[in-house]
């Protein structure tokens, strides 16, 4: 078997994301019974392999190795490397009191609302707790790797943690003046590639829309100092549906 | 406390719910002192606007007593009395920031639903499905106002209920629509459509300075209100509109053209017939007949100014005809917060008073019976408002 490393760092903590809801998703289904779980775990199992050991079979037999520049976050999280998650919001404030609350760590939960808390431990680094499926939670320690004062900060989890990730947010003048465009990017790169966005299915969980709604929270936060609710509003009787 | 609650298509019930609670910093709670009934929530009652779930709380049109204040809203205090506009904006967007309220960004909480939808979100809304956010309206003894710093209305105690209540939705809507016009001395106004927004409509189209009114309809009490606004009018059970519309002005056709009927149109035209089967068999969800009549009738280089709602997907829409006359088209929900100050000090001169188009005075408890006689045009009904706590209160 060949070990050398050929899966750059982002990928690594990918694949163990995936692999590891995978592979908890598969051991649910097996307990209910499903005959698709014992795939899914095996599946989830091997991607946590992948991102532990940062080799790929695939990658190995394709003569890829994606983990050169992997110290370096701008390259990590650019190109075009299995799936790339990006959303943007234009938001009415100035990049410097947008960086200045987001840099805030401590802050994050009040519009990422599957985190629980983060606690900064020193400048660069920080203790995450977030809510994971059938009411339990994940942790990890993460790493600013790259941090431009009112214009990006890029992070990285930690060896040692529950879950690995990595991604940036940037803080952009919009043109003409209108308020800054704050862009986040994550990479999501499981191991047959575009199946990515079929595994986030199956999870029940779009990378993508949940990054849209966090963004979509931050920006009302800045802008108009809440988020807009009616969970808590009267109904009338027989109201069966509810969305709040 | 008592709330008008949708249940399904043509059916609303007046139920006891939970009284509403402060939800959020800027929020305000708003004991409704009058609230009326909305062409537009006949749509609801009709079962046009997708989204509605059993259990909502109609009502957009409301005013009241502030008996409650969130703890970030500075502006409104307990006591106060306030109009509050049907739309829910921020105040602190892009669009708030330009005057285009009913397009604010952060007042919608099913946004997501809405850019499906349409692409972007629209402003929250009172009442009126979970598309605009699922907030439970005013016909209700009980409001919960949210960013209640930025659209209530503070009125003089002065002025009656009666004639502030409109504030909250039809008479800006109607101005509106007549502001869209871009009057010039000399035009002729056309407006399809003679029901409350349509009468605000012809009101504020003399306001601002047009010569001409030609009011279109076919309900007597509705063309005989117009009259008495200063309109002519037409019949359209009584021949063709073009036609007519074409002899009475010269040849040359209306300046600008209203749609105040919207999405449920109907009419004595072949086109009307075809488009009430095709949406009844959901071919396709809207009868825009109205708006085929004055998109052909608008001479060349007019405006067509539409305040009448449509939610989905339009049929044969003589598209060519828009563009090879040089139409312009003005449209969309309401930006209420413009017009409710300017219009509040028109009321207060005696330029207006709305509650001309008042026919009906009922308690909140007859609203799922006041609901069917508007629609269908009973006992000449044109307005209906309603007192969810008697007659008591202005």
């Amino acid at each position: 078997m060949n070990s050398t490393v050929n899966v750059a760092g982002v990928e690594r903590w990918a694949s163990a994301i995936g692999g590891a809801a995978l592979a908890a998703y598969g051991v649910k289904q097996l307990k209910d019974r499903s005959p698709a779980g014992a795939a899914l775990a095996a599946a989830g199992g091997a991607l946590i392999y992948r991102g532990a050991t940062g080799h790929c079979h695939v990658y190995g037999a394709a003569g890829i190795n994606t983990a050169a520049d992997r110290d370096d976050t701008r390259a990590a999280l650019s190109g075009s490397r299995g799936v790339n998650v990006e959303e943007v919001v234009t938001i009415n404030a100035d990049a410097d009191a947008l960086f200045a609350f987001w840099r805030r760590f401590d802050l994050l939960p009040s519009f990422m609302t599957h985190l629980i808390s983060v606690t900064e431990i020193d400048e660069r680094h920080s203790h995450w707790v977030a809510k994971a499926p059938a009411g339990r939670t994940v942790q990890w320690h993460a790493e600013i790797i790259n941090e431009v004062p009112g214009e990006l900060i890029g992070w990285r989890t930690l060896d040692g943690a529950d879950v690995v990730s990595a991604g940036s947010v940037r803080f952009m003048p919009a043109i003409g003046g209108r308020g800054t465009e704050v862009r986040v990017r994550l990479q999501y790169n499981p191991p047959a590639g575009k199946v990515g966005a079929a595994l986030a299915w199956l999870l029940g969980h779009d990378p993508a829309a949940t990054i849209r709604e966090d963004l979509r929270r931050f920006k009302q936060l800045m802008e108009a100092g809440e988020t807009p609710t009616t969970a808590g509003q009267p109904r009338g009787r027989q109201s069966i549906l509810n969305y709040d | 406390m008592k709330a008008l609650v949708w249940h399904a298509t043509n059916d609303v019930r007046i139920e006891r719910v939970p009284d509403p609670t402060i939800l959020n910093p800027r929020d305000a709670i708003v004991k409704v002192t009058t609230t009326a009934i909305c062409g537009s929530d006949l749509h609801l009652l009709d079962g046009y606007i997708p989204t509605m779930q059993a259990g909502d709380i109609l009502g957009h049109e409301f005013m009241g007593e502030v008996v409650e204040v969130g703890k970030e809203n500075t502006n409104l205090r307990v006591g106060d009395r306030v109009v509050v506009p049907f739309t829910i904006a921020c105040g602190r967007c892009f669009f708030c920031q330009r005057q285009m309220w009913s397009l604010c960004d952060n007042s919608n909480p099913n946004a997501w639903m809405a850019e499906k939808v349409y692409g972007y979100t629209t402003s929250g809304l009172f009442g009126y499905s979970h598309l605009t956010g699922g907030y439970a309206g005013g016909q209700a003894q009980y409001a919960r106002v949210p960013f209640a710093d930025v659209g209530p209305l503070k009125v003089p105690d002065s002025l009656a209920d009666e004639q502030v209540l409109f504030l909250s939705d039809i008479f800006p809507t109607g101005y509106m629509a007549a502001e869209n016009c871009e009057i010039q001395p000399g035009d002729t106004i056309a407006i399809w459509g003679g029901g409350p927004v349509g009468q605000m409509a012809i009101r504020s189209a003399f306001l601002l300075g047009a010569e001409r009114v030609v009011a279109i309809d076919d309900v007597a009490e509705r063309l005989r209100l117009a009259e008495e606004g200063g309109a002519e009018t037409l019949n359209f059970d009584d021949g063709d509109i073009f036609e007519r519309l074409r002899a009475m002005t010269g040849g040359r056709g209306p300046d600008a053209c209203i749609d105040a009927v919207g999405l449920e149109a109907h009419g004595a035209t072949l086109d009307a017939y075809v488009d009430r089967a095709k949406a009844a068999a959901f071919l396709a969800t809207d009868r825009p007949n109205a708006l085929r009549q004055a998109i052909h009738a608008c001479r060349k280089g007019g405006i067509v100014s539409i305040p009448g709602v449509y939610g989905g997907f339009l049929d044969k829409i003589p598209f060519g005809a828009a563009f090879q006359k040089g139409l312009t088209f003005k449209m969309g929900q309401t930006h209420m917060m413009k017009y409710m100050r300017p219009l509040l000090t028109r009321i207060e001169r005696g330029e207006i008073d709305p509650s001309f188009v008042i026919t009906h005075r009922l308690p909140l408890d007859a609203a799922p019976e006041a609901y069917k006689m508007f629609r269908d045009h009973k006992d000449a009904c044109i307005k209906v408002v309603l007192k969810p706590h008697g007659e008591t209160i202005h």
